[in-house]
């Protein structure tokens, strides 16, 4: 874990946002590299300021998690990621983000390669209606014609990765709308990395399971962050502390608008925050 | 990432051109099929409108008919003829139409509900040809070709589009009308009537001007009940005119001169089918932004 | 002067006078009556039709679909030539529309703007307004001298010569307008509109949470809709062809005014034809004898039973795609 520098914001109404280079001190201590780089990036809606202004690397190989009431603008925020608020036609965003110092929405960028690299997983699972192992080839096979061989390789693969492999091994043909919800998800979780993602994106990814499904997906995070840099949306804390390795905490202002009020080490923001609004919502003093 | 499969990413260079030309011609042929659908609807209305407009006049819309020697006459006994059978259509579709979809609206899970609703789906897809042979063998047989007949005919073609207009209307009247109607102690039938139809009515009228557009332009189950003539008539019980019937008969008619008239009758009856449907669709939306 | 006592309340009584007195038992049964006429209509259709069918029924039993014969003086009828007649030019009209309707269907699905959406959408279903005999005057002095006597024209020469290759029986001349060609290509134009507006309405019920994981795995919007959102609507969609299907098979003015009405059995697209519906319309002013009426309402009979059949299994197609999820999302927001 990285020497833990304590940025945050005085406590005021309307504050000022987080900068890039505040938060960067924070991982180049401990020589992490930033994959994305968020610089002072704001979403709107049509006239509405939905996210306001926000700064804030995410380090290769460690899970990012962002908290913060409902409503506040996390889903947004990380739907900006992998550029899926595109599809909403009066979303608009000012500012930068940067994946391995490229500009992601620079004219000339491919959005549909961007999606490849920055992956995403669904609150409510969904699975295609398509067999197993179709649900988890589709995405290599958008991209090359490959022998069948190599393609159950990779099925296999995936599916050992999301942990799902020795419970679906003999029914790869039967429908992925046929497994239990947590299981449902590990498929689009397979899905998602059968296409070699760099970023993992996934948003509130557990809020339609079971206790016992959250587990094994929390367990599975753990094990993804070796080979893969993991954002994650939750508006449960007590997952975030367990599974997150930097949290980021988001608030609503005044003004409707999503801000990041403070970015550190999870470890520090659950035990010694330094913004009085986090330490409130992580006691569950209100949120 | 440096795994064999990441490298297989970014060395297909060619397939991403590929994939991105796919996406670009596949979008724009359906944009493309979207303006072929819409040639043919340009084109018949020009048609019509260039075709019809030269033999149209005021005395050919009163006057009726003549045979050809003497200049062709006009088709005011086919207007009137129309407006009977259809207006008679109409007072038998309506009342029925509307009860149905009370009914339907009232037992939307019953057996009998469904089976209504599934009635009403097929009649709308009986070919309306079959629609004239049924009431021939039910009228005609007896007692000849009549206009009651062919005001039969349609008002059965009128019925499910009534219905199914109505049911929906009623089904979007918001439930607490209903309530607190029932709630005051006013009685089925009154609330219906009283509460829930004013709110549906606009639903009924388009309903009524969609089902009206639907049969003016009908001929063939008119062929074996009303008949058609060439005299002005009221008499219900006997063969009456009607425009889609004498388009009919002058477009196939080898004389230019029929030819001619038959274009004036399209264009009659599509000015009539084509207001009905705007302004059908027109009212909907009006009343949709009443309603927010 | 108002009264400032109370009014007696209604003194009691039973249950069914007070529905009686309310209205409601006249009310019921009014309604019920008129849902049962609707029942009743259409059991009654099939039933006259299958009574006054009677005679060519007995006579011939089902040698009637298969005889190719229609020789009405010599009391030989054979509704062979109307089926095969009906087959063809609904398979020509269903070939041209499908693919053109259901690209508009996407088109307007997923890519139009909202806006634009309800207005074309509109004038795309206005196809559908415009009456079947409209549609045939068109035929005759419009459509096929301008369009289709050039198209058949090009067909025969390159196609349909036995002496020249390739040669495809399906095209072979002579050619002379009205042909199962003609009335197969304006009966897609008058099916288009429901094909495209029944997809239309599937492809807006697939749940945007189908688009977006495809997207989200880096499809382009073509694969997200080629390969997730059409066949999560298939069924739906196949309702939509048959329901065409189905209007195709009754259409009887426009297919009458250039279909070229000779009832014969040909093997080629560029020949005139004959239907069902057509025969019905065009011979019944003719038919005497009680075994010729017989057999154009027995030919009536067989449309109806096919349309409710084909009806039947497009209602349940298309309701089995709505039923399957419960929240319908569009493409463009």
């Amino acid at each position: 874990m990285g020497q833990s520098v304590s940025v945050t914001l005085p406590v005021g109404v309307v504050a000022p946002p987080l900068s890039v280079a505040s938060t960067a001190v924070l991982g180049a201590a401990s020589g992490l590299s930033a994959k994305m780089k968020l610089d002072r990036m704001s979403v709107y809606y049509g006239a509405f300021l939905a996210v306001a202004e926000v700064s804030l690397p995410v380090y290769a190989h460690q899970i990012t998690a962002i908290i913060g009431p409902s409503g506040c603008g996390k889903s947004t925020l990380l739907r900006a990621l992998n550029r899926m608020n595109d599809l909403i036609s009066r979303a608009r965003l000012t500012g930068k983000i940067w994946l391995d110092g490229e500009d992601i929405y620079a004219p000339q960028v491919d959005v549909v390669d961007i999606r490849r690299r920055v992956g995403m997983v669904f609150q409510r699972p969904n699975p295609f209606p398509k067999s197993i192992y179709d649900n988890v080839a589709y995405g290599p096979r958008l991209y090359d014609r490959i022998p069948k061989s190599e393609l159950d390789e990779m099925v296999e693969r995936s599916l050992r990765r999301a942990a799902l492999w020795d419970e679906v091994k003999d029914k790869l043909k039967e429908s992925g709308l046929a497994l239990s919800g947590g299981q449902q998800q590990r498929l689009c979780i397979a899905r998602a990395i059968a296409v070699e993602p760099e970023v993992i994106l996934m948003d509130e990814p557990c809020s339609a399971l079971d206790p016992v499904a959250t587990l094994k997906i929390e367990e599975l995070m753990q094990e993804l962050e070796t080979d893969y840099t993991i954002v994650i949306v939750t508006h449960n804390m007590q997952q975030a502390a367990r599974v997150s390795d930097y949290t980021a905490m988001m608030m609503m202002r005044p003004d409707r608008a999503g801000q990041v009020i403070e970015f550190d080490v999870t470890a520090k923001i659950f035990t010694r925050p330094g913004d009085k609004r986090t330490e409130d919502y992580v006691t569950g003093r209100f949120g | 990432m440096s795994t064999p499969a990441a490298r297989r990413w970014t060395g297909a260079a060619a397939r991403e051109r590929k994939r991105r030309l796919v996406n670009i011609l596949m979008l724009g042929l359906t944009g493309l099929a979207t303006l072929l659908a819409l040639v043919p609807l340009a084109w018949i209305l020009a048609e019509v409108v260039a075709r019809g407009s030269s033999a149209l006049s005021v005395e050919f819309l009163t006057q009726t008919f003549k045979p050809t020697s003497l200049g062709g006459g006009g088709i005011w006994h086919a207007i009137v003829g129309t407006a009977i059978l259809v207006g008679l259509a109409s007072l038998l579709a309506v009342p029925v139409g509307i009860l149905a979809a009370f009914y339907v609206v009232a037992h939307p899970n019953s057996a009998m509900g469904l089976a209504v609703r599934f009635g009403t789906d097929v009649l709308s897809g009986l070919p309306s040809i079959v629609v004239g042979l049924f009431i021939y063998t039910v009228l005609v047989i007896e007692r000849g070709y009549s206009a009651w007949a062919g005001s039969l005919a349609l008002a059965i073609l009128m019925l499910p589009v009534v219905v199914r207009t109505t049911e929906e209307m009623l089904k979007l009247t918001p439930q607490s009308l209903r309530e607190a109607s029932l709630g005051l102690g006013a009685p089925e039938w009154k609330t219906t009537f009283s509460v829930m139809l004013p709110a549906a009515l606009t639903g009924v009228v388009t309903g009524l001007m969609l089902a009206v557009a639907r049969v003016s332009g009908e001929t063939a189950p008119l062929l074996f009940t009303a008949l058609g003539s060439n005299n002005l008539s009221v008499a219900l019980d006997k063969p009456m005119a009607s425009l889609p019937l004498t388009l009919f008969k002058y477009a196939v008619d080898p004389s230019k001169t029929r030819n001619a008239q038959a274009w004036a009758i399209a264009l009659v009856i599509i000015v009539l089918v084509l207001a009905l449907n705007v302004g059908a669709r027109l009212i909907a939306m009006w009343r949709s932004r009443m309603m927010r | 002067m108002i009264s400032t006592q109370p009014r007696a309340l209604r003194p009691a009584s039973s249950p069914v006078v007070r529905a009686l007195q309310h209205g409601d038992i006249p009310y019921r049964g009014v309604i019920a009556l008129s849902a049962l006429a609707i029942l009743g209509l259409v059991v009654g259709v099939g039933v006259m039709l299958w009574i006054y069918s009677e005679p060519t029924r007995v006579a011939a039993g089902w040698s009637f679909v298969v005889e190719t014969a229609w020789n009405p003086v010599g009391e030989v009828f054979g509704a062979a030539p109307f089926i095969l007649g009906t087959l063809n030019t609904s398979l020509v009209a269903l070939i041209v529309a499908f693919p053109l309707g259901l690209g508009v269907a996407i088109f307007l699905a997923e890519l139009c703007p909202i806006r634009l959406r309800a207005l074309l959408g509109f004038m795309v279903e206005l196809l559908a307004a415009i009456p079947s005999v409209v549609y045939g005057a068109w035929g005759i002095f419009v459509f096929i001298p301008a369009f289709v006597q050039p198209l058949g024209d090009f067909l025969m020469n390159t196609f349909g010569n036995p002496s020249r290759f390739p040669f495809l029986p399906i095209l072979k001349g002579p050619f002379f307008g009205a042909s199962t060609l003609a009335a197969g290509l304006i009966l897609a134009v008058m099916i288009l509109p429901t094909i495209s507006a029944i997809s239309r309405d599937v492809l807006l019920a697939v749940p945007r949470a189908q688009r977006e994981a495809a997207l989200a795995l880096g499809s382009t919007r073509w694969e997200t809709i080629w390969q997730v959102v059409l066949p999560y609507g298939l069924s739906g969609i196949l309702g939509g062809i048959i329901l065409g299907l189905g209007r195709a098979l009754g259409e009887t003015m426009a297919v009458t005014m250039v279909i070229g009405n000779v009832a014969q059995v040909s093997a080629s697209l560029l020949s005139p034809g004959y239907s069902m519906a057509s025969v019905i319309a065009n011979e019944w002013g003719e038919s005497r004898t009680p075994m010729y009426a017989s057999a154009l309402i027995e030919i009536g009979l067989l449309l109806f039973v096919t349309s409710l059949l084909l009806n039947i299994v497009a209602r349940l197609l298309v309701w089995s795609v709505s039923r399957r999820n419960p929240d319908a999302g569009g493409g463009r927001a």
